[in-house]
């Protein structure tokens, strides 16, 4: 059952060649052969699309052709707004490129601190610590929380981040079935009762974009003396009143201990962080080694974080919109005849399901023909051996993009024979 | 039977419906190689395994266990341990 230690979204072992090499890159000839077999069918490569121009948060081109884009988790669309470009641009003139150090060393310059600030502004908590990317923050916070003798109890859909985290600490690692309250009752309540406990929630997952029942996870936790970590990525800026997530959209403020989020989707840039208000969380700035041995993010970027951030409290309209061409995109495709990892639009995240690589890949490349890009998503990343088309939409997709890019589906689908 | 036959028994009965080539079981059944499981019939395995046994196999043990003969003995001792 060793393969069971791989993550959803690594490489998985059915992917690797039984026994031994000393080649050390022969464990991934199965992977290069399948892919290879793709490609001789003529298919673009999915996996390395360049944008040769970005013209708005929603629009780049790609190979000369210009295409909307559909599949970035640019949810607020901030990458482009003025003053955010301009804070980056001020910190570049007056801090310079890089930091060239740690943050607990040469690294933490005055827009670090700023941005940490803003963070707090934003969740309304007492302390809020900035990572140089999501997966950094879930590593660090994760692998340092949950020591030896302590267990971890997560979701079985669980972002490759916090599998990561998991493996690079200590700590015992418990599974239960995806968003299954029942399942998460049973295994906290098979656990040792004086054990340190973490359970780590998403409040969307990013495959299926499908919501976690937060108050009902919560309530089990605590029942059982579990903290919750709440990993926010894709419920941040779109989820809440002041968009602080799907916790704050559910009234579970008062019980999520730590909330870990990032800066590379609604904030428009790259980071991550985790927010608390517990009394003793700044000590993780000294023993959080994903935080400590490794360089601070360029004071650009975090100047551009801080504007975004405090753009983003006041940015109700920009949800509303979302939340509209979610709902509109979503009922439009199940109407169009394409399989939906959803019921009803959970979130900004549409999923198309399709039945196999071939179908995936096909109309992939047709939508990209026709001028809209999507994330393509298969196994070992995806849940039950699925292929997915991921769509994400942005508060910036105009009305009228949003019935572009249906027609653009609709003769893809027929095209491929998919609908 | 043993008590070790028993519980044998039972996950053999646990494995059945993920047994989609209907390999012979043995304790020197190896879940990846023999059954060829990926990583997703593991998780659904042990998380039918766990129920059955009212036991948790944590992803730190499962990554020791290769064989069902491993895995009978994982569950006696777990069991032993309740």
């Amino acid at each position: 059952m060793s393969e069971a230690i791989d993550t959803p979204e690594a490489v998985s072992a059915t992917d690797r060649v039984a026994g031994h090499s000393t080649d050390l890159l022969a464990k991934f000839k199965p992977l290069i052969n399948e892919r290879e077999a793709l490609l001789a069918t003529g298919v673009r490569d999915p996996f390395s699309i360049v944008m040769e121009k970005v013209l708005s948060p929603t629009r780049a081109i790609i190979k000369g052709q210009e295409t909307i884009l559909l599949g970035t988790y640019n949810y607020m669309g901030m990458t482009f707004d003025p003053e955010v470009v301009a804070a980056g641009k001020k910190a570049l003139d007056d801090f310079g490129s890089g930091t060239t150090g740690s943050r607990v060393l040469n690294g933490t310059y005055d827009p670090h601190r700023d941005c940490e600030e803003a963070l707090k502004e934003f969740y309304g908590t007492k302390s809020a610590i900035v990572f140089s990317t999501g997966y950094q923050a879930n590593l660090g916070v994760i692998s340092t929380l949950a020591g030896k003798g302590d267990y971890i109890i997560l979701d079985a859909d669980s972002h490759a981040s916090i599998y990561d985290g998991c493996w690079l600490g200590n700590a015992e690692i418990v599974r239960f079935r995806h968003n299954s309250v029942e399942d998460l009752d049973k295994r906290l309540g098979r656990l040792p009762r004086e054990a340190g406990k973490l359970v780590v929630l998403e409040g969307v997952y990013s495959m299926f974009g499908d919501v976690a029942p937060l108050p009902e996870m919560v309530a089990v936790a605590k029942k059982h003396g579990a903290m919750i970590l709440c990993d926010e990525a894709h419920g941040m800026g779109f989820f809440g009143p002041n968009g602080r997530g799907v916790y704050e959209e559910m009234g579970c403020e008062a019980d999520i201990d730590f909330v870990v989020g990032t800066f590379s989707k609604s904030v428009g840039t790259v980071g991550g962080f985790c927010v608390s208000n517990h009394p003793d969380f700044e000590v993780l700035r000294l023993v959080c080694r994903p935080y400590v041995f490794t360089a601070s993010l360029p004071p650009s970027v975090v100047a551009t974080a801080a504007t975004s951030i405090r753009k983003l409290m006041k940015a109700g309209d920009k949800r509303a919109h979302l939340w509209k061409n979610s709902k509109r995109l979503h009922q439009g495709l199940r109407d169009l005849g394409f399989n939906i990892a959803t019921e009803t639009a959970q979130s900004a995240i549409i999923a198309v399901v399709l039945p196999d690589q071939e179908h995936a890949v096909a109309l992939w490349q047709a939508l990209l023909e026709g001028g809209l890009y999507v994330n393509l998503a298969r196994p070992p990343a995806t849940p039950a051996g699925t292929y997915l088309l991921r769509c994400s939409l942005c508060a910036e997709h105009s009305d009228e993009q949003v019935g572009q890019i249906l027609g653009i589906f609709e003769a893809a689908g027929k095209a491929t024979g998919v609908i | 039977m043993s008590a070790r036959d028993d519980i044998f028994a039972q996950v053999a009965e646990q494995i059945e419906p993920f047994n989609k080539k209907g390999v012979a079981l043995s304790d020197a059944t190896r879940f990846a190689t023999d059954l060829e499981w990926d990583s997703l019939t593991v998780m659904d395995f042990v998380a039918a395994v766990e129920d059955e046994f009212d036991i948790l196999i944590t992803m730190n043990m499962q990554a020791e266990i290769e064989t069902v003969g491993q895995l009978v003995d994982a569950v006696i001792k777990l069991k032993a341990e309740r």
